[in-house]
């Protein structure tokens, strides 16, 4: 499951409604990653924008690796403009045993930072500012400035 | 005809071009002042699917696009 929201996330709502979602399914271990902005560098918020194409095929690749080991994942995430301590990212593992949940949250979110099509911006005095310092390469980039 | 579309902090409308391979859209795209410095750091999709060679074939009416360095969450 893949939730895409304006703005920021109800965090309460969305773990609620995600735990209960799963609550019967026999699930032992659900280890959910909140995502919080946090004031540093003089920032108000940050803002996203999606390529929403890519991100769904990203997802589901990654439910169905994550299914192949009996497991589920959920992922909640903001577009545009995100307030300091609200936030912006919500990702969730459902599995039989802790360890297999452990494990993926941390290789689903790693993956995530490094290859979901999300930009993060900076917003200063009400303008956006692409946080390009922060952010990766997806794999295989460059691509196209190989031809001299 | 293939479309080019700039995503995420890339300001530069979408563009339309004759081309039949990627290599023909990096020729193109070299030239252009504006985004060639984004060329180094971008990842590329034809159709949606991120591809890895220059060689892939392109038909009139494939959307080609830029994904510039990302930082989700």
């Amino acid at each position: 499951m893949l939730e895409l929201y304006d703005n920021a996330l109800d965090v309460p709502e969305i773990l609620r409604r995600w735990y209960g979602s799963e609550a019967q399914n026999n699930y032992g271990a659900f280890i959910p990653f909140v995502g919080t902005v946090r004031d540093e560098a003089g920032i108000e918020g940050l803002s996203f924008d999606i390529y929403e194409p890519i991100l769904e095929r990203w997802f589901a690749s990654w439910q169905t690796r994550v299914k192949a080991q009996g497991a589920l994942v959920k992922m909640a995430h903001a577009k545009g403009d995100v307030g300091i301590h609200e936030s912006s990212y919500i990702a969730a593992v459902f599995s039989a045993k802790r360890r297999v949940a452990l494990t993926l949250i941390d290789a689903f979110v790693e993956d995530f930072k490094a290859s979901a099509p999300i930009w993060k911006y900076d917003l200063k005095q009400g303008e956006r500012y692409y946080a390009k310092e922060r952010s990766t390469p997806i794999e295989g980039s460059g691509l196209l400035g190989a031809v001299e | 005809m293939v479309r080019i579309e700039f995503l995420g902090p890339i300001a530069k409308e979408s563009l339309e071009m004759e081309a039949t391979s990627l290599q023909d859209v990096a020729e193109a795209l070299s030239s252009d002042e504006e985004i060639k410095a984004w060329l180094q750091t971008c990842a590329v999709a034809v159709n949606d699917t991120l591809v890895s060679s220059l060689d892939t074939p392109l038909r009139s009416g494939d959307k080609i696009s830029l994904l510039p360095p990302v930082c989700g969450g």
